[in-house]
């Protein structure tokens, strides 16, 4: 019991449920049932973002395409839907398809060409940001709203019933959190995503195709891409092109808050889902209370220098025994 | 030679656990070679290491132009004219030879590096040291011998009065080595003292005017080199007194069968044309001083590294091996001589490194069987009694002794039958590795065949069966346990040096 409460994600857990408090406080609006569902929405799908993005991470290296390659995805998506008329079911799996494709290719660049993850995911995320807009021919692309019905899958993450709104997405998130964190911690995929964050070559030396399980890592980060799109979809009417950079800040900032170690080996899904919480929070409450955007920049640095520097004393600690 | 330089007195160190320097001397003159020798973990690099400050002694003097000296660190010796060339260069490639040379104390010209001086001033080393480098060439551009000569310019530099070689010649060719040796006597002239670190006997012979030998952290004696022979300097490297009876006669049955052959293996410099044969139940001794090439051999033969030639057959039948992962697969373990970096994952738990090799057989579905897998490690404590408070401890919190076990349970689990022990007691204190041997013995007992790597002399005819020794990549000898000595071995071991 006493480790538990020793835990980076427990401790932030604390933090969460500290900063809900505090800013319910000082803020009546925040209290609000519309503001939750408001700051929901978008939680979704950064915490699908960082569900994907802890496997990089784990591995110690990073996917920084995830951002504009969400946007990319929802675009071309929308662009079926629209202009292709393909039901939305399949444009949905397209998103999928779409995500797993580019974590592969990432995969591919850093596990097999070796390229530095921040170099290779860079690239990526340009590649995205630009081929999007370019299918989307420039244009705002909208998904079929919530009224029409087409829009069923407005449902997946808010469902509406006599006006009065459900955050179903909750379940979505919860139901991936158990799959990945069980991934994570019961299957191969998930020891060997850890070993190799901890002692690639250890790792490769027992037999185990490192390669293949490096790519993996990628692969399911693009994954989680693909279906955070179909969140922001749904949370945004319109999906602008030329957008989506800077969005996986806030995925990788919140993995990190909820304990993933920088330099790889260490992390949980759970602890990401917090992390993200923790994240969205201040987003959505700092406005809240009177600060400025500015301001909610500086503090979310400041929160992450915080976490980083846990991991790092961590880590020393680590090396010390 | 002239008057004495440096005087190094009863010098003792010790490391927990390691008596590693026990009452050493050593005295340089002026305008002399001195060459220290010892084998591998003889206290030649630890020595030279307490002298330039990297090391503080515990106890004894050194004497530097008469007066009693103690630097506490490179830096303070190299202001004090005592410079080390090491074997491994420490140069920045993208900087050109003259940035190099001055690095970190660049001549200034007001707030500008004063570029032309420096330039100027690399050119005069150079002419000092005979030779042509152009300082405005880039380091990486150069070929190793003639980094090495930056090196020795950069030491000069330092207006130094003791210069020390350790191994200088090990990556240079045959040219480049006249040259270096051309450099050399061009710094006796100039009554310079040098230490000359190396283990090939034909360039002592060549080079140097006295001999200090070294043996297990204690001063052996010294000799005037043209007065004594390659075989006194191998008697005195070697002639300890051996505690630990070596093994008598070989436990292999005659007519066991080949388990692993390896035929005309070449892989990069270190691995030429090594051939040999592994029985059933035998402990393969493979030794040979640093550098020699039995790590690289051992890697090629596992997948770690590529290979450009050889064939390896498995019980008669060829296999190719391409990976660790095809290694596994025939059922070869490595167990690495740097077990933090490559025999264990240390900030995991025991059970996770004891099924990381083979975690497909403990497997209930799509998931790992979390029960099967403790239940299987915890055996293997158990076995190996390896000395944890559980099984999920983690690697890191162990000893040395025990982390070694957790590679060995590794490949157990795996149940692999050929495993490559690659220095199994380095780093481990002497009642484990006593614990490591028993282990070692019964495992071939059971069947296992060992290929085990070793620079420990006592070591060696202890445990092996069958003696192969290599030299500078290359199989020098294969000794039958019953006629192998320390004498033979080490001469097998540097006789590619000789010739």
């Amino acid at each position: 019991m006493k480790k538990i409460f020793k835990e980076q994600k427990f401790i932030v857990l604390l933090v969460a449920i500290a900063l809900y408090i505090i800013f319910a406080l000082i803020s009546k609006d925040f209290r609000k049932y519309t503001t939750i569902i408001l700051m929901l929405d978008t939680t979704y799908y950064f915490v699908l973002l960082g569900i994907g993005v802890t496997f990089p991470l784990i591995t110690g290296g990073v996917d920084l395409s995830i951002g504009t390659g969400m946007v990319c995805y929802a675009l071309v998506g929308g662009f079926l839907i629209r202009d292709h008329k393909w039901p939305v079911i399949a444009a949905m799996l397209f998103c999928v398809l779409f995500g797993l494709l580019v974590g592969c290719v990432n995969g591919v660049l850093v596990a097999i060409m070796d390229l530095p993850p921040f170099l290779a995911t860079l690239c990526t995320c340009m590649i995205t940001r630009g081929l999007g807009t370019r299918i989307a021919n420039q244009q705002a692309v909208p998904w079929p709203t919530a009224k029409v019905a087409e829009g069923w899958f407005h449902n997946l993450f808010k469902l509406s019933i006599n006006k009065v709104k459900y955050p179903t997405g909750i379940i979505v998130v919860i139901v991936f959190v158990v799959i990945m964190a069980f991934v994570l911690n019961h299957t191969r995929m998930g020891r060997y995503t850890i070993a190799i964050g901890s002692n690639k070559e250890a790792t490769r030396l027992s037999g185990v195709n490192v390669k293949a399980y490096h790519i993996a890592a990628y692969a399911i980060c693009g994954l989680f891409a693909g279906l955070a799109s179909i969140g922001y979809a749904a949370a945004t009417p319109t999906v602008q092109p030329g957008t989506g950079a800077g969005l996986e800040l806030d995925a990788i900032g919140g993995a990190i808050v909820g304990g993933v170690s920088a330099a790889g080996g260490v992390g949980s899904i759970e602890g990401t889902l917090i992390g993200v919480l923790v994240i969205q929070l201040l987003k959505t409450g700092l406005p809240f209370i009177g600060l400025e955007a500015n301001w909610q920049q500086i503090i979310m640095g400041l929160v992450l220098i915080g976490a980083v520097i846990i991991d790092v004393i961590k880590q020393r600690r680590a090396a010390a025994m | 030679m002239g008057d004495v330089i440096l005087e190094m007195k009863d010098i003792d160190k010790s490391f927990p656990g390691v008596h590693a320097l026990d009452h050493v001397s050593l005295e340089v003159r002026k305008g002399e070679v001195h060459a220290l020798m010892g084998e591998n973990g003889a206290g030649k690099s630890t020595l030279m290491k307490v002298l330039t400050g990297i090391y503080t002694k515990d106890d004894g003097e050194i004497i530097y132009e008469g007066k009693n000296v103690e630097f506490h660190n490179t830096r303070e010796a190299q202001d004090n004219g005592v410079v080390i060339v090491h074997q491994e260069l420490n140069m920045v490639g993208d900087l050109t030879v003259a940035q190099n040379i001055f690095i970190g104390r660049e001549p200034r010209k007001g707030f500008m590096i004063d570029d032309k001086k420096m330039i100027e001033d690399s050119k005069a080393l150079f002419e000092r040291l005979k030779i042509h480098i152009d300082p405005t060439e880039k380091m990486s551009d150069l070929t190793v011998g003639k980094q090495q000569m930056c090196e020795i310019a950069k030491a000069i530099s330092h207006n130094c009065k003791v210069i020390i070689f350790d191994e200088p010649s090990a990556a240079l060719t045959e040219k480049e080595i006249e040259d270096l040796f051309t450099i050399i006597r061009d710094l006796r002239e100039q009554q310079l003292g040098i230490v000359y670190i190396s283990h090939r006997m034909d360039e002592i012979k060549v080079i140097t005017d006295r001999v200090t030998v070294m043996r297990d952290g204690t001063y052996v004696g010294t000799l005037i080199t043209k007065d004594c022979t390659k075989e006194d300097i191998i008697n005195m490297m070697v002639g300890r007194v051996i505690y630990e009876k070596p093994k008598e006669k070989s436990m292999v049955a005659p007519d066991a069968p080949v388990v692993l052959k390896v035929e005309h293996l070449n892989a990069g410099k270190m691995v030429q044309d090594v051939s040999f044969e592994l029985k059933k139940g035998e402990i393969l001794g493979f030794s040979g001083l640093m550098g020699a090439g039995r790590t690289e051999t051992a890697r090629a033969i596992f997948g770690a590294d590529p290979k450009q030639s050889g064939d390896i057959y498995i019980n008669g039948q060829k296999v190719e091996i391409n990976s660790p992962e095809d290694a596994v697969r025939h059922g070869i373990g490595y167990l690495s001589e740097d077990r933090r970096r490559y025999g264990v994952v240390v900030q995991k738990t025991i059970i996770e490194n004891s099924t990381l090799a083979c975690l497909e057989d403990y497997m209930n579905g799509l998931f790992i069987d979390k029960g099967k897998e403790k239940e299987v490690s915890e055996k293997y404590i158990k076995e190996l009694a390896t000395k944890t408070p559980s099984s999920d401890q983690l690697v890191v919190n162990l000893s040395g002794g025990n982390q070694q076990k957790v590679v060995i349970a590794k490949w157990l689990v795996k149940n692999s039958d050929i495993l490559i022990f690659d220095e199994p007691t380095r780093g481990i204190d002497v009642g484990a590795k006593n614990e490591i041997y028993k282990l070692m013995n019964r495992l071939a007992e059971q069947g296992k065949s060992i290929i085990m790597i070793s620079s420990e002399m006592t070591e060696i005819l202890r445990m092996s069966d069958r003696i192969v020794v290599m030299c500078e990549g290359k199989k020098t000898g294969e000794i039958a346990i019953e006629e192998a000595s320390q004498e033979l071995i080490m001469d097998k071991a540097t006789r590619n040096i000789q010739d």
